[in-house]
């Protein structure tokens, strides 16, 4: 059975219309956390969020205070939200942008006074266009409000908040990448080391990169306190989280949950949330992270759904996002689409990741649209091999980024989990199912 | 003389200021230059670059990494229909070969009046309401060659117009004023900060 026990954190205000306006946002308890924060000393704030144990929610789960501590001594700063969501079947920067972009804006005031940061910038997706515009409505409400520019609420803190239009590239959401665009460049990851820009970040000066999500959380951790916090959730997978659920099932949607008291069972099949397989059809396969995340079959349903749970078992919970193919979905077709997206994605700096990328997306192409030959199959096992040496999990690196490495995740696991697929495309000259 | 016109001249001199290096309103001023042109012309870069204390060739080399950025003119609605995982899984690519014929375009195409660009695209981030379709960078939620149909019907007759803008995806994003905080005033308050903590800390060790 599902948990509903747990209180909604970031989105809470789900049920209004007008939850993107500041009268919704301080009628229901918005920069309470805020005025709190700043009766605070900066590094009592940092330390609650510590307490919070707050994994950072863009995908590679790394603990938030953690990455703060890297910037206590740094006299210049930059503070730099990540909102270049583009994880295919990730949605919930997209909903938290648009519909609770206040809170998004006080999480973001609460950093940066933790942090005692100079500037920041919102990186958010081009094409979010609405997104973009209800963002900078709530920065000019929170100027007017009081909660931003110089001496806020009589604090002595100042603080200039400019949000920054993306303009259609995957490799944005990788944080050095990011820093190139913001830097007005084309958005090439940086080769690592430095491998945090906390060294080495905007403009060479000291940065933190954090998810919206990871801010959104922020107002409550200070309202609540981050023991309440750490009270959620179970072992590293503290609070709730937004899971977005997409593919064959009936109720696709994002839903917001407690780590690790639901499985993915719950999600995909609880009539709350999922609501099942339609149609009557079976459950195939599912993605529990994101397209660079490893396949899971029926066998690992009753899994939590934590971060340390699902890494446990060779693959991850990345963004948060649960994409459910069902028995009458074709294995190679979804493994070709999204090869064919990190091969148009692929920035084209490291030779594995650009090369290997389209070839893998061309034998992909042949299989599935005819073509295919019996040695497709160990070809593309080889090609992956060069790519991610050994195929494990956490993948080996070849590449300036992850984005390389990431690819052969969907090939190997349709490989591993339906190979006898693979020969049917074959002995078919294309795809069976169509 | 400016190629922007007088009020796009003067946001992109505005965004300019609120960057501590004028490179970095690169990708918001291209943004501006396609709202006014539709596409970003030789002229509308070489302003840019002006702008940003660059040159037309990295103003150039920088735009055509990015997808959003159409160095050809494109029609006065660009649609783009995803076909990514979880919208392949929902007919995707079948309803993006249907927005073909109905638009008379091919997929990255113009359509013969120049109403209609048609794009397949990556992830719109819009999943649980798949297939995901965008027109001008609005969400327009038409996932049945139905309501597709009625949507294109809609903007030939020139109704929806309120809802989707000419594309420029900040043509509706107007900030209230420039930075608020002169960059000294910040750097001295964290100065005195960074002092009161150090305070702080040595008594904590006392």
């Amino acid at each position: 059975m599902a948990s509903f026990t747990a209180p909604k954190i970031v989105s809470s205000r789900s049920e209004f219309t007008d939850s993107h306006t500041l009268s919704r946002y301080v009628a229901t308890g918005g920069f309470e956390g805020l005025k709190k924060a700043l009766s605070m000393f900066p590094e009592a704030v940092a330390s609650e969020v510590e307490r919070a144990s707050l994994l950072g929610r863009g995908g590679a789960g790394f603990p938030a205070g953690r990455k703060w501590s890297m910037l206590r001594k740094a006299p210049v700063s930059y503070l730099v939200i990540n909102g270049d969501e583009s994880e295919p079947a990730t949605f919930k920067d997209h909903y938290l942008v648009e519909r609770e972009p206040h809170q998004l804006v006080e999480g973001i005031i609460i950093a940066s006074y933790a942090l005692q940061v100079s500037q920041v910038f919102i990186f958010l997706r081009g094409e979010f266009a609405l997104g973009l515009e209800r963002v900078q409505q709530a920065l000019n409400d929170a100027y007017e409000y009081g909660a931003l520019g110089s001496n806020i609420m009589g604090s002595g803190f100042s603080l200039d908040i400019v949000v920054h239009p993306g303009a259609g590239a995957y490799i944005c959401g990788e944080e050095t990448a990011l820093i190139e665009a913001l830097e007005g460049k084309r958005g090439f990851p940086r080769i690592k080391p430095p491998f945090f820009p906390a060294a080495i970040g905007l403009y060479g000066q000291p940065t933190v990169v954090n998810n919206v999500e990871t801010m959104a959380n922020l107002p409550w951790i200070i309202n609540n306190g981050g023991a309440a916090f750490a009270a959620l959730g179970g072992g590293r997978s503290t609070g709730t989280r937004l899971f977005a659920l997409s593919g064959q099932v009936n109720n696709p949607g994002m839903y917001e949950l407690e780590m690790v008291k639901n499985t993915f069972r719950d999600i995909i099949f609880d009539p709350a949330l999922g609501g099942g397989i339609p149609e009557g059809r079976k459950l195939k396969a599912f993605i529990p992270g994101g397209v660079s995340a490893p396949w899971f079959g029926p066998e690992h349903l009753d899994l939590p759904l934590g971060q340390d749970e699902v890494a446990e078992k060779a693959s991850m919970l990345g963004s948060g996002s649960i994409v459910v193919l069902d028995d009458a979905s074709c294995a190679v077709r979804a493994a070709w689409r999204i090869t064919k997206f990190f091969s148009r994605e692929s920035c084209g700096q490291c030779t594995p990741c650009r090369e290997g990328s389209g070839w893998l997306e061309r034998i992909m192409f042949r299989l599935e649209h005819g073509g295919g030959r019996p040695e497709d199959v160990e070809l593309l096992l080889d090609l992956c091999d060069n790519i991610a040496p050994g195929l494990s999990w956490p993948p080996q690196q070849t590449t300036i980024c992850v984005l390389g490495s990431s690819i052969p995740s969907s090939i190997t696991s349709a490989i591993t989990m339906f190979r006898s697929e693979f020969e049917a495309h074959v002995t078919n000259d294309g795809c069976p199912h169509v | 003389m400016s190629h922007f016109r007088t009020e796009i001249r003067q946001r992109a001199e505005e965004l300019v200021s609120l960057y501590p290096r004028k490179r970095s309103a690169m990708l918001p001023l291209l943004h501006l230059a396609q709202e006014q042109d539709g596409y970003l012309t030789d002229e509308a870069m070489a302003e840019v670059a002006e702008l940003t204390g660059t040159t037309t060739a990295e103003v150039r080399g920088t735009a055509s990494f990015y997808d959003m950025f159409h160095l050809e003119p494109v029609g006065k609605y660009v649609v783009g229909v995803c076909t990514n995982i979880a919208c392949l899984l929902a007919g995707g690519e079948e309803l993006l070969a249907h927005a073909s014929s109905t638009l008379g375009c091919p997929v990255g195409g113009t359509s013969a009046d120049g109403l209609f660009t048609l794009e397949e695209t990556e992830c719109l981030a819009d999943c649980n309401i798949a297939p995901c379709v965008q027109v001008n960078h609005r969400f327009v939620r038409t996932t049945t060659p139905e309501t597709l149909d009625a949507l294109v019907d809609d903007l030939r007759n020139g109704r929806r117009e309120d809802e989707i803008p000419p594309h420029g995806t900040l043509i509706r994003v107007r900030r209230s004023g420039g930075l608020r905080v002169p960059r000294a005033q910040l750097a001295d308050e964290r100065a005195a900060a960074q002092t009161a903590r150090e305070e702080r800390a040595a008594k904590v060790e006392k």
